[in-house]
């Protein structure tokens, strides 16, 4: 049920009805595997789509810009949904770098939703979702800390897990130890 | 004659807590800035044992990942494994022998109730009572022994396979897991006695330290911090995975919000493992505790996976990105206490250092699953 509600409001995020995509892994046994890991599907610019939760493990996933971030989180706050953790994951191969948010409820009428956003692999930034939620402070420092994503507005971007005076992020595909 | 010294009425001053401090029970520090008794503002510091679990889940491939997972929560590592296999058992399609997941079930439960112990003799020793930790111990001794024997190790277990176990249960363990049950309950009762009722424990714990359910879902909080403040969410009954919807048991909730709250709710909650473990074993099916047909090589079809779990400590998730190689092309661990440390500065301000320090324990921290 909120799963539909909020796929509704998300969907008036983007301005033309996105058609739905059936994601291309989703049917993939046995055999193709090798062929699909040499032919990945191109990467989603927007847009939402449902996930197979039994093999995926969520329900939504949307693809937003970084600008429509802020309004996102604030829909799924008013929808009472709680902060499981953001990070990010390098594509060296396409020059971006992703910040994943995963959003779940205290509920029996499940619900993960999934936010990504992609950003220029030379100035990663994305606005801060501290003001929204204060629980993300620590995981916007350890994505800043592992690769290196400026979160415009946060009260104390300073090192977390890393030493203080770390200006290395391990995480990045062409991080050399 | 000499003036006494003066302090002025808005003066405070700065306390550093840890990072070797025996009340956060690992490698963490807190910077307090004081008034008086009244902590006016806290800071947690955090990453002392960092060691980049994620980066050697890329760098590893993903049998030799299955090491790292007890390494991150000392105190009940088959948690963490057993979310990391369904994980990657879910991607690349293995399906698992009945058997198999219901001896995983058991296992995960006994160490549940292990670690709930330890928290218990360590958080009533935070408090000032040494006797409960080693009645505490004695009883997990029991758990540590009857794993040991199934699965090699005591605390740093790599039991788990992808598709199944590499070892099978023996008559002997069954024999001692059945003997435990009654054991465990009859020491339940001397905790509630010893502890539970006195006085001075009460004293400590009521009323200290109320989270609100507002705040939780603001920082993602799980496990006994969010259920001691009358949030009903048990990744185990939510969104049952593994054989969990086969058994019986019950999700202690409390409404108090307070630090007696997250006691009561872990303290029943050994109770529920028990009847978790005690129909595990009457249901424990025949059968292989491998499957016939398991893939040579793991290497999950390209794609975003998450698996959460309910962990000794909380809801513990594992995200998978799969590049389809036979390394993932990124592993991200989702610690439940992280989440649950993170309120702590927050919910300090006001408090008194004595009640903060009771509600540190009352978090149940485990500093190498923080820092990961």
């Amino acid at each position: 049920m909120i799963c539909k509600k909020i796929k509704l409001a998300f969907q008036s995020l983007f301005p033309e009805p996105v058609p739905v995509p059936v994601p291309a892994e989703a049917e993939s046994v046995g055999e193709d595997q090798d062929k699909k890991a040499k032919s990945p599907t191109p990467p989603r610019t927007d847009g939402v789509v449902e996930r197979e939760y039994s093999i995926h493990g969520y329900h939504l996933d949307a693809q937003l810009a970084p600008a429509q971030l802020i309004t996102a989180v604030t829909l799924l706050d008013e929808a009472e949904f709680f902060i499981e953790s953001i990070t990010g994951v390098d594509w060296i191969k396409d020059n971006q770098l992703e910040v994943v948010y995963d959003f779940s409820r205290y509920d029996f009428d499940l619900c993960r939703v999934v936010l990504r956003t992609r950003v220029d692999r030379k100035s990663p930034e994305v606005p801060t979702i501290t003001t929204i939620y204060p629980g993300a402070n620590w995981h916007e420092r350890e994505t800043h800390d592992f690769f290196g994503i400026k979160f415009a507005g946060h009260p104390h971007l300073i090192p977390l897990l890393l030493p203080e005076d770390a200006d290395f992020h391990p995480l990045l595909k062409d991080f050399k130890a | 004659m000499n003036s006494p010294i003066l302090l002025q009425p808005d003066e405070t001053f700065i306390l550093n807590v840890g990072p070797q401090h025996p009340a956060t029970h690992g490698v963490l520090r807190v910077k307090m800035e004081m008034h008086g008794e009244y902590i006016v503002n806290a800071e947690t510091v955090i990453g002392y044992i960092h060691r980049m679990h994620e980066k050697m889940g890329e760098l590893k491939t993903y049998p030799q990942f299955l090491m790292n997972l007890s390494r991150m929560d000392y105190l009940g590592a088959l948690g963490y494994s057993h979310g990391h296999v369904l994980l990657v058992e879910k991607a690349s399609g293995i399906v698992v022998p009945e058997r198999a997941e219901y001896i995983r079930a058991i296992m995960v439960e006994l160490n549940r109730i292990a670690s709930h112990l330890f928290w218990f003799g360590a958080f009533v020793m935070d408090l000032g009572g040494f006797s409960p930790l080693m009645y505490a111990l004695q009883d997990r001794e029991h758990i540590l022994d009857m794993l040991e024997a199934v699965t090699g190790s005591r605390l740093t277990y790599c039991y788990f396979r992808f598709g199944g176990l590499c070892n099978d249960v023996d008559d002997d363990f069954i024999t001692a897991a059945r003997l435990f049950i009654p054991r465990m309950r009859k020491s339940m009762k001397k905790y509630h006695n010893l502890v539970t009722g006195n006085i001075i424990f009460r004293k400590r714990l009521e009323g200290i330290a109320p989270l609100s359910k507002e705040m939780c879902r603001k920082y993602g909080a799980s496990s006994a911090v969010a259920r001691g403040s009358g949030i009903n969410f048990d990744v185990r009954k939510n969104e049952p995975y593994s054989v969990y919807p086969e058994f019986d048991f019950d999700v202690p909730v409390y409404h108090e919000c307070d630090s007696l709250a997250r006691y009561m709710v872990r303290m029943d909650e050994i109770e529920q493992s028990l009847r978790i473990v005690e129909q595990g074993l009457d249901k424990l099916p025949g059968g292989p505790i491998m499957p016939d047909k398991k893939p040579k090589l793991i290497k999950p079809p390209v794609g975003d996976y998450y698996q959460a779990v309910e962990t000794a400590r909380g809801s513990f998730g594992i995200r998978l990105v799969s590049d389809g190689g036979k390394n993932p092309y990124r592993l991200k661990l989702r610690s439940p206490t992280y989440s649950n440390m993170h309120l702590f500065d927050e919910a300090c301000r006001g408090m008194m250092i004595m009640d903060a320090l009771a509600f540190m324990g009352s978090l149940d921290l485990v500093i190498p699953e923080i820092d990961r």
